[in-house]
């Protein structure tokens, strides 16, 4: 057995996968141990023999574009068995199945699909539920955020929000890394408490407002609500605390509507204001 | 009044149009000094218990209206509060919104008020705003009053991101006993307009804008369901002719609910729930599945079976063309198969080039097998007693009664169980 200690990335991944692939190491040999961070470690590459486009680079290195895409994503899920699995892919990619990516039942594909998809979900989710709440902070405005997303997608998702939100200067905080965008670049720093971050916007009120009634009580599905919007980001959505109370009161609100209706059809027909 | 108090009534007057919808834009950034993207999909930014998107700011510019629809929360005869925004009040909400990541951007509706042209002046006005003082490059959807004159609609197509006009009933009878002031003909006319002006665009489209050309989006309408007595048959097929003709990017179906202080020329019941879901489960066969809005019900049945999806009806109907080998059939008799959808489809034709495909690799794409199965042919899979021909296949592959109740019922909508 082998155990190689690289840095938990997609490029420190990279890296090592590249070296073991050269060296012909199959991947039931490998125990794949995350080092520290950021830097990638062991020397097993200096940079310039490990880049694809060297002349050095030996062919088997070619790999379908759709792998590296998937990859990129995969590297972002919190399962630990990823990195085996993605040089698992590639050993086969390389070694006689080079259309591997294209067999979607295929055991390993059809988990390192599904792991995509859930990192995917996790940076899409991220866009729809971070609040930014607005800081006055020495005359200036600042957006800062509060979130806990279900994967390592800060990264994905900051040009996102720097693209949208351009003309602000916001911040999204979350335990693991912090986005910052100051109306020119984006930055990053290690993540904080979230004691660290605002805990309330007067406008959030409004926006409460408009959530309660543009719910219909009239069409009750809170399976499909939970479906999409799961439990895990309710703690930190402004709005969330009102469901309850939504769904509770629902079924009286209709009654009432009905009631109404009933009284009224027993009432002689009124008059149709003239328009 | 407030601007909250504002905010509860014409939030509330304004959810009865199903449309959410932020999609279909193409991707677009407002730029350094803008506010704002579009991204093709549309987001999602949050969802309320009744099942459905929060994506836009979906509110009515006011309430107050001249026109007496039966079915409408806001007809002149209904005794709501009324209450009116005024421009600058909704262009401030929709950016205070954005700013915080509550909303992709604006769906603004209106009463009638005066003329439809002023109407349609003050709409024009709220996304002039946004896009030329304050380079909103978010979404916008307007609704477009149909009698208002051509210049105006096409004006509001400069600023908006998707157009839409409400049909609301799918037949001019119907239209007639409950929306007296609403002519098809009409409707159909200015839809049709719209599709050339937004036609033309694309033909002048350069690549990525900061703003839209002409409602890059498109145009949507409505249909409530439950109304009156027009059947899916009916319905589908108003659907599939403003499909083909004015090429509108969607219709949304939305089931009848009770609404406060209803008028009496209305049925009192729960919303339709599962009919509404049957209905858009066909508005998606003729979509993307190569499906005929009359291949989906018959003369005999001329409404949707609510106890299960119109894909399995129609193949249970239509037995001589199963089972289909999954290993050989073209891409469209792969997508008439029950529990296949679209994705699924793309999957096998790509993955049976390298492999045979068999009942496991199915499995593990997440085809409910129970439904499919009967009507397949894998390598390791003949349907014989179990094929299209047995007599009870219907029962076998229907949905548990108990299953149905579980997902949406006309019940539950009532008393809040689930």
């Amino acid at each position: 057995m082998r155990t190689v200690v690289f840095a938990p990335t997609f490029d420190g991944w990279r890296v090592a996968a590249r070296a073991l692939l050269v060296e012909g190491v199959e991947p039931r040999s490998v125990v794949w141990q995350a080092g520290d961070d950021q830097q990638p470690l062991l020397g097993l590459a200096d940079g310039q023999s490990a880049d694809a486009t060297s002349p050095a680079t030996p062919d088997v290195m070619r790999v379908p574009r759709r792998f590296v895409e998937a990859a990129q994503w995969a590297a972002c899920h919190r399962d630990a068995e990823r990195w085996g699995l993605l040089y698992r892919v590639l050993w086969r990619l390389t070694h006689g199945e080079r259309g591997l990516m294209e067999v979607a039942p295929d055991p390993d594909v059809h988990r390192l699909l599904r792991m995509e998809k859930a990192v995917r979900r996790a940076e899409h989710k991220m866009k729809a539920f971070v609040r930014f709440r607005s800081v006055e902070h020495e005359g200036e405005t600042r957006y800062v955020a509060w979130f806990e997303p279900e994967h390592d997608v800060v990264e994905h998702a900051a040009p996102f929000f720097a693209e949208r939100f351009a003309s602000m200067a916001w911040s999204i905080l979350t335990p693991g890394v912090c986005a910052h965008w100051d109306g020119e670049s984006l930055s990053f720093s290690p993540g904080v408490p979230r004691s660290a971050a605002p805990g309330e916007d007067e406008l959030e009120a409004l926006w409460k407002t408009y959530y309660a009634s543009t719910f219909n009580p009239g069409r009750l599905r809170p399976g499909a609500m939970r479906a999409e919007m799961p439990l895990r980001y309710w703690k930190n959505l402004p709005e969330a605390p009102l469901i309850a109370p939504l769904l509770h009161d629902a079924p009286a609100r209709v009654r009432r509507m009905i009631e109404q209706r009933s009284e009224e059809l027993k009432r002689p027909p009124r008059r149709t204001r003239d328009t | 009044m407030e601007v909250a108090d504002k905010l509860a009534i014409l939030a509330d007057a304004a959810k009865y149009d199903a449309s959410c919808s932020s999609s279909g834009a193409k991707g677009r950034k407002g730029g350094p000094k803008g506010l704002g993207s579009t991204e093709g999909t549309g987001i999602c930014h949050s969802y309320t218990p009744d099942g459905r998107c929060v994506s836009l700011l979906k509110i009515l510019l006011t309430n107050v209206c001249i026109y007496d629809c039966q079915y409408c929360i806001n007809r002149s005869s209904s005794s709501v509060r009324r209450a009116r925004f005024t421009v600058q009040e909704v262009v401030d909400l929709t950016l205070d919104f954005y700013r915080r990541n509550y909303i992709e951007g604006l769906f603004l509706s209106s009463g009638i008020i005066r003329t439809p042209d002023y109407t349609m002046e003050q709409l024009v006005l709220v996304a002039k705003t946004l896009r030329t003082e304050h380079r909103f490059a978010g979404y916008i959807h307007l609704k477009t009053i149909p009698d208002a004159s051509p210049e105006l609609l096409d004006e509001a197509g400069r600023w908006a991101d998707r157009l839409s006009i409400n049909v609301e009933l799918p037949t001019q009878e119907n239209l007639d006993r409950l929306a007296p002031e609403k002519k098809l003909v009409q409707i159909t006319g200015a839809m049709t307009h719209l599709r050339d002006r937004i036609d033309q665009a694309k033909g002048d489209a350069g690549p990525r804008r900061s703003l839209p050309v002409f409602a890059p989006a498109g145009q949507s309408t409505q249909m409530i369901v439950g109304a009156t007595d027009a059947t899916d048959a009916t319905i589908l097929s108003t659907a599939s002719a403003l499909y083909e003709g004015p090429k509108l990017r969607r219709v949304y179906y939305s089931g009848f609910s009770p609404i406060p202080d209803a008028a009496s020329a209305l049925p009192v019941v729960p919303t339709p729930l599962i009919r509404e879901h049957r209905l858009y489960q066909a508005d998606w066969l003729m979509r993307f599945y190569g499906f005929g809005a009359d291949e989906l019900t018959t003369r005999e049945a001329p409404n949707l079976d609510l106890s299960m999806d119109p894909k399995v009806s129609w193949a249970l109907r239509n037995r001589e063309r199963f089972p289909v080998d999954v290993n050989r059939a073209p891409r469209e008799d792969l997508l008439r198969i029950p529990g296949l959808g679209v994705r699924n489809v793309k999957r096998i034709l790509a993955s049976r080039r390298w492999m045979s495909i068999r009942i496991d690799d199915l499995r593990r794409l997440g085809i409910p097998l129970r439904r499919s199965l009967p009507f397949i042919i894998t390598a390791d899979h003949r349907p014989t007693l179990l094929g299209p021909d047995s007599l009870d296949l219907r029962d076998r592959i229907a949905p548990k009664a108990a299953q149905v109740d579980l997902f949406e019922s006309a019940v539950a909508a009532t008393h809040g169980e689930l």
